[in-house]
């Protein structure tokens, strides 16, 4: 026997609610800072002046933005199809591979706006086959998703120090990562957007994946919503039963979906690699596929959310950086704190406070919450 | 009137937005049979609900035995004696039948005590109420009609006064309900109070005594059993007149359209579910399946449909072979003209998260009807959702409100929309009014005749066996994987219900 949830309008389900659940981890989060003996309000005005207060700032809060897009959009997709992918994480990282090896072949030969399209290509495709393997096993053996793409993210892992630590590394080099690549693998900034504001920039790696982050977000709004296939991949995801019904491959569309979601977290690659840090380096993702989780719950699936939620965990990410060098009493791992505290009242404790809304609109005006269309409960 | 076991005054209870109960009294006899009518959705279930402490109501009184009394958890329910018997059992499968009367109860640490004691208490039970099982038996191996009488027992053997029994005729044979009805009687006799919630008002006319009529959350009326009828009943629950037999006329059977021969197929347990089974459907008649839940009509669907790949046999459907044991898939069967109306329409039929329109084309959105290239013609969509909300009066009207928001039988009318409008040449329907309110049974009834009238081939699955008479021209009954008999409509239902519990077989085998 189910609570039937009544119907909100739709402002309040997508507006007021996330609203409240954010209120509510940053209060708590205050009590965590008051805890060490900081001001929670002065540390609020540092978080969000660091994220948003200068271009500078602006610049790197998008530029994570543009990382947690594509791990959003990768788990999303996955997630649609009632697959938990796990593996976004190991899936970009392995995808550093592909990109890496275009950008170390055609640096030198190739402009950057033939170098990037390959560069894609090779991301998506190289984090797309990644993915397949647990796919498959799925589809195939049953072996549980969840289960395998963890394992995958420690084999790439392992894979990526290998190579980074070997065969991709000059010989004469220290460091464990490729060597820097030349002109015809960096991409262009995207700085002089936010310089039109009159914002000063002194230098962020905020770059033109920005752009594509929101055409694959777009397209995958298309790819859910409006075609064929995501109509199949959401009733699969819904009712595995409803889709053998409905003459659904099982093998075909966990398959297809699985590679969609690592094409995706291979297409996150892009952003550090050639538009910050110009190299392959060990560690490059630094958990932004495990944050992508975080982003795709909290935007409650959908591209428009996900666009939201990732310029959120930029801000944390960057506004939290400026808190930990102007309050030497928060570290990082307080930063983490908050991030973990946002991630459990926004995507863990979703509908804690739901009922409460849900009370309050009926007592001002029943008939939008739809009241008349009483749900069917077993007799 | 004996001294009320229980009262329930001004009852309120609501559901965020949804107001399950309203303002409900209600008072139980003492000593007596009360039966609970009313469609799904009614708010039956809330207020057993209340009454055995699931839920805490908004506000109201409940008195039992005259006292004022607080029921917060189902272990007040039973200290103040009321015992519930569920429409689905509460037991542990591999338990013996003691365990299960003990589990929650024990009288010590260790067990053996416990155990003897509820021997001893079992048995007194046993010779009280006719109510005998083998104390030993393993749950699993019981028929489910003894599986339900362990229920009962467990409720006596916690010192249960009053008992509430939900929907409790659902999983039985005809014989069994009537044996139930022998104890329910036996116990009433011993001064027990019974309330029985059900659905089948034929039960209500045969076993109660008094019968109170729910309708959207609201106690319509009281009656005495002996003062009412069948059609008062009917008229109350749902608010207007209904039709409880549909009219048709005499089927005329044209050319095979589907026929099955030595069908075997098994379960994921690799048990045989569908016994070497044959049989053929001709065009322009109802061919009804009769039989108790779980004798293989599941596991036949399934097969039939596609879904689930059955094990040796051949089908024809019309005149051409399909490959059951094989590749055919529901996508291949549909193209040829076979829908399919599943049992469960919650997880199969539907997908309760889409928005009407959404699942009024699944199955279908390979169609290029639907579609504009890889992507969905959305317009399209929209429209032939409309035609069809309009054609099958399903309400509300609105195909981008959540499927899970409409009732049981605008659900299923919206699966019989998109089944039916698709012109196939066989339909299969299972259980094609369970769950469903009285007013939607004549709809979905009246359109199944519509069918046959065409010229379709319609293939029925049901366990209510009043459904099958009405409906069928032909009527099978399936009993452990294997068809026991064919009758025609005007087979009465004592026989039908012979060859359901397997009489005649056994018989034969003797």
């Amino acid at each position: 026997m189910s609570t039937p949830y009544a119907k909100l309008p739709a402002w309040a389900d997508y507006g007021l609610i996330p609203l409240i659940n954010l209120s509510v981890a940053f209060i708590v989060a205050g009590f965590v800072v008051m805890l060490v003996g900081e001001n929670p309000f002065r540390a609020a005005v540092i978080l969000v002046e660091g994220a948003f207060g200068k271009g500078t700032g602006i610049a790197f809060t998008l530029f994570y933005a543009t990382t947690f897009i594509f791990t959003g959009l990768s788990v999303a997709v996955a997630a649609h199809c009632g697959l938990f992918n796990i593996g976004t994480e190991g899936q970009a990282y392995i995808a550093g591979l592909g990109v890496g090896v275009v950008c170390l072949a055609f640096d030198s030969v190739l402009p950057w706006w033939l170098t990037f399209p390959l560069a894609i290509a090779a991301g998506a495709a190289v984090g797309a086959l990644w993915a397949l393997i647990p796919a498959y096993l799925q589809a195939k053996r049953g072996s549980h998703i969840v289960i395998t793409t963890i394992m995958f993210n420690f084999i790439a892992a392992s894979i990526m120090v290998y190579l980074l630590v070997g065969p991709l590394k000059p010989a004469a080099s220290q460091a464990p990562q490729t060597r820097n690549f030349l002109a015809g693998a960096e991409l262009p900034k995207l700085n002089w957007i936010i310089e039109l504001f009159g914002a000063k920039i002194r230098s962020a790696p905020f770059n033109i994946c920005f752009l594509l982050a929101l055409v694959m977000a777009f397209l995958v709004w298309l790819l859910i919503w409006r075609t064929k296939l995501g109509y199949e991949m959401r009733t699969y995801g819904h009712s595995p039963k409803a889709a053998r019904y409905a003459g659904i491959s099982e093998t075909r569309i966990i398959l297809i979906a699985m590679m969609i979601s690592g094409a995706l977290a291979g297409m996150m690659t892009l952003n550090p690699v050639m538009g910050d840090q110009h190299n392959v380096a060990i560690d490059f993702v630094s958990g932004a596929g495990f944050v992508g989780i975080a982003v795709a719950l909290m935007g409650r699936l959908h591209p428009v959310g996900i666009v939201l939620a990732a310029i959120l965990f930029g801000m944390l990410y960057q506004g939290g950086a400026e808190l930990a060098f102007e309050m030497p009493a928060i570290s990082r791992d307080m930063i983490v704190i908050i991030q973990g505290l946002v991630i459990l009242f926004a995507g863990a404790l979703e509908h804690m406070f739901r009922p409460y809304v849900q009370a309050l609109f009926a007592s001002f005006s029943p008939r939008s919450v739809g009241i008349e269309a009483v749900k069917g409960k077993g007799a | 009137m004996a001294q009320a076991a229980i009262e329930l005054i001004g009852i309120n209870k609501s559901f965020g937005a949804v107001r399950a109960n309203r303002d409900i009294n209600l008072e139980i006899a003492r000593g007596t049979i009360h039966g609970i009518v009313g469609e799904n959705g009614a708010g039956k279930s809330t207020l057993m609900s209340i009454l055995y402490g699931f839920y805490q109501a908004d506000s109201g009184e409940i008195r039992v035995g005259g006292k004022p009394a607080s029921i917060k958890t189902s272990n007040d329910a039973i200290a103040l004696g009321i015992g519930m018997v569920h429409q689905h059992f509460m037991l542990v499968d591999n338990f013996t039948v003691l365990e299960n009367i003990i589990l929650g109860a024990e009288s010590d640490a260790l067990l053996k005590k416990s155990i003897a004691k509820a021997r001893s208490e079992l048995e007194r039970l046993e010779r009280e109420y006719g109510l005998e099982v083998d104390p030993d038996a393993i749950i699993e191996e019981l028929p489910v009609g003894l599986q339900q009488r362990v229920e009962i027992l467990k409720a006596l053997y916690r010192g249960a006064e009053i008992l509430i029994l939900d929907e409790p005729t659902g999983v039985l044979t005809p014989a069994e309900a009537d044996h139930l009805f022998r104890i329910l009687k036996q116990l009433k006799e011993q001064g027990k109070t019974v309330v029985l919630i059900t659905h089948k008002l034929r039960e209500i006319m045969a076993i109660t005594d008094n019968v109170s009529v729910m309708r959207q959350g609201t106690m319509v009326a009281t009656r005495e059993t002996a003062k009412t009828t069948v059609g008062e009943l009917a008229e109350l629950m749902v608010g207007r007149r209904v039709l409880l037999r549909v009219e048709k006329g005499e089927a005329e059977a044209g050319a095979v359209k589907l026929a099955v021969k030595n069908l075997t197929v098994k379960d994921s347990r690799d048990v045989t579910m569908v016994d070497d089974i044959s049989f053929d459907i001709k065009a322009g008649e109802i061919v009804g399946i009769a039989g108790v839940a779980g004798n293989g009509q599941s596991e036949l669907l399934e097969a039939i449909s596609g879904i689930r790949r059955a094990v040796s046999g051949s089908v024809m459907l019309d005149g051409k072979p399909i490959d059951l044991t094989g590749a055919a898939d529901p996508g291949e069967l549909r193209d040829r003209g076979l829908a399919h109306v599943p049992e469960d329409r919650h997880h199969v039929g539907l997908v309760l998260a889409f928005e009407e329109n959404e699942n009024s084309i699944l199955g279908y959105h390979d169609d290029p009807r639907y579609l504009k290239g890889p992507f969905l013609n959305i317009d399209a969509i929209m429209a032939d959702a409309k035609d069809k909300i309009e054609k099958y009066d399903i309400r509300p009207g609105n195909p981008r409100l959540k499927t899970a928001n409409f009732s049981g039988g605008n659900q299923q009318k919206i699966v019989l929309a998109r089944e039916m409008e698709q012109d196939p040449g066989v339909l299969i329907v299972g259980q094609p009014t369970r769950g469903v309110d009285v007013g939607a049974i004549e709809f979905i009834h009246k359109r199944l005749i519509a069918m046959r009238d065409q010229g379709k081939a319609v293939l029925v699955v049901s366990v209510e066996l009043d459904e099958i008479r009405s409906l069928s021209d032909r009527i099978l009954v399936m009993f452990a994987g294997r068809i026991v008999g064919e009758r025609g409509p005007e087979a009465t239902e004592g026989e039908l219900g012979l060859l359901m519990a397997g009489v005649e077989r056994q018989e034969a085998a003797e």
